[in-house]
């Protein structure tokens, strides 16, 4: 599908971007006390603010890109075949799009005031 | 006369001498009949200068015939008698028995390679995959490609610099034997095999980088190399594989 090399790269990148904006995420928890930060409320209203909201779904992807590239690489190293390896690939391909798109549902959902 | 018996006087004595002796656990495996390896004890005197080879050949010419082992050059130059010697992979003809600071030297066949009995382990996977990363130089013109238009592929010493470390590999598979993933990932290429390809690759008289890099981007290839660095460490020729797949990386990253 894609060179070995344009994977890891897209991997590095990830967790480059994921570094940063995980940084950015931690920042804004230290806005208001810890323990209030994970109040159910408090949690609604990071998602009624668009610029939150899309550095929440960009972790998102970020993270599930770069560990469901993790994960098939520890997977290739456990065991080889050919059926093995494809079964790997593609399984971990679209288990990655299951979560973020599970995710993103519960991002947009809880933005529009859905929940 | 005088002389001549103060000759024999230290012949006698050299003779008459006690060696110190060392207890040798030598692992012995056959795949065709054995079910698993077992350990077998040979005491055996030694000199200051003796070799872990040499207490082997000693061994199966005096002790057990039966001993089977690789060796050739007795001098660090082919690469065949590459073993774990108390733990370490190492080169028997290179590792003297006074290095090893013990009373009892444990030998077993290098790690990741399939036994074909004893210490003799197979060496094809390492040589094809050798083979794979074409280890020539890779041109459309010849040096010679007749005798009225000879030329030569000159290179300065800054070029030389840039892989003759790497050209020391003497294919003893030692690298290999203590690398993580090749214990894991049977189809990973190795760092042996990728230390060459980069050896060719930052040769300037080389024109097949890209050839090399598309054998070397793959799911097994280069990028399986944790860095953990253990390839280097044990490397009897002082080359330094980890260093040379991370400057492949760098060719592939675009950072070279």
């Amino acid at each position: 599908m894609f060179k070995e090399s344009v994977v890891m790269k897209i991997h590095y990148s990830t967790a480059l971007g994921s570094v940063a904006l995980v940084a950015i995420h931690i920042m804004f928890r230290l806005t208001q006390n810890f323990h209030d930060s994970l109040q159910f409320d408090n949690v609604l209203i990071n998602y009624s603010i668009l610029s939150y909201s899309i550095l929440l779904e960009s972790i998102l992807i970020l993270i599930s890109i770069h560990g469901f590239n993790g994960l098939r690489i520890i997977l290739l190293e456990l065991n080889q075949g050919k059926i093995y390896e494809n079964i790997v690939t593609y399984g971990c391909l679209a288990s990655m799009i299951v979560l973020i798109t599970y995710g993103s549902r519960t991002i947009l959902m809880t933005s529009m005031g859905m929940i | 006369m005088a002389a001549v018996k103060s000759n024999e006087d230290n012949k006698s004595n050299f003779r008459n001498k006690t060696l110190p002796t060392v207890l040798f656990k030598i692992a012995r495996f056959n795949p065709v009949t054995d079910l698993r390896m077992k350990f077998i004890d040979y005491k055996v005197e030694y000199e200051n200068w003796s070799t872990v080879l040499d207490a082997l050949l000693m061994i199966k010419h005096k002790i057990d015939p039966s001993l089977a082992l690789r060796y050739s050059c007795r001098q660090a130059s082919c690469g065949s008698c590459g073993m774990m010697i108390n733990g370490k992979p190492r080169l028997a003809c290179f590792t003297k028995i006074n290095e090893v600071k013990s009373d009892v030297i444990r030998i077993e066949p290098m790690n990741n390679f399939p036994i074909i009995r004893d210490l003799a382990v197979d060496l094809t996977k390492m040589f094809r995959n050798h083979k794979k990363l074409k280890p020539y130089i890779i041109r459309s013109d010849s040096e010679i490609p007749d005798f009225s238009t000879s030329k030569e592929f000159l290179q300065d010493p800054d070029s030389i610099e840039q892989y003759i470390q790497f050209a020391n590999c003497i294919k003893c598979g030692l690298c290999n034997s203590v690398c993580p993933t090749m214990a894991t990932d049977s189809s990973f290429i190795g760092p042996q095999a990728l230390t060459q390809a980069y050896r060719y690759v930052s040769d300037n008289r080389d024109k097949g980088k890209k050839t090399r890099l598309k054998i070397i981007d793959d799911k097994h290839g280069i990028w399986r190399c944790h860095f953990a660095g253990s390839c280097s460490k044990v490397c009897p020729k002082g080359v330094d594989p980890a260093m040379a797949i991370q400057f492949l990386r760098g060719y592939l990253l675009g950072f070279r």
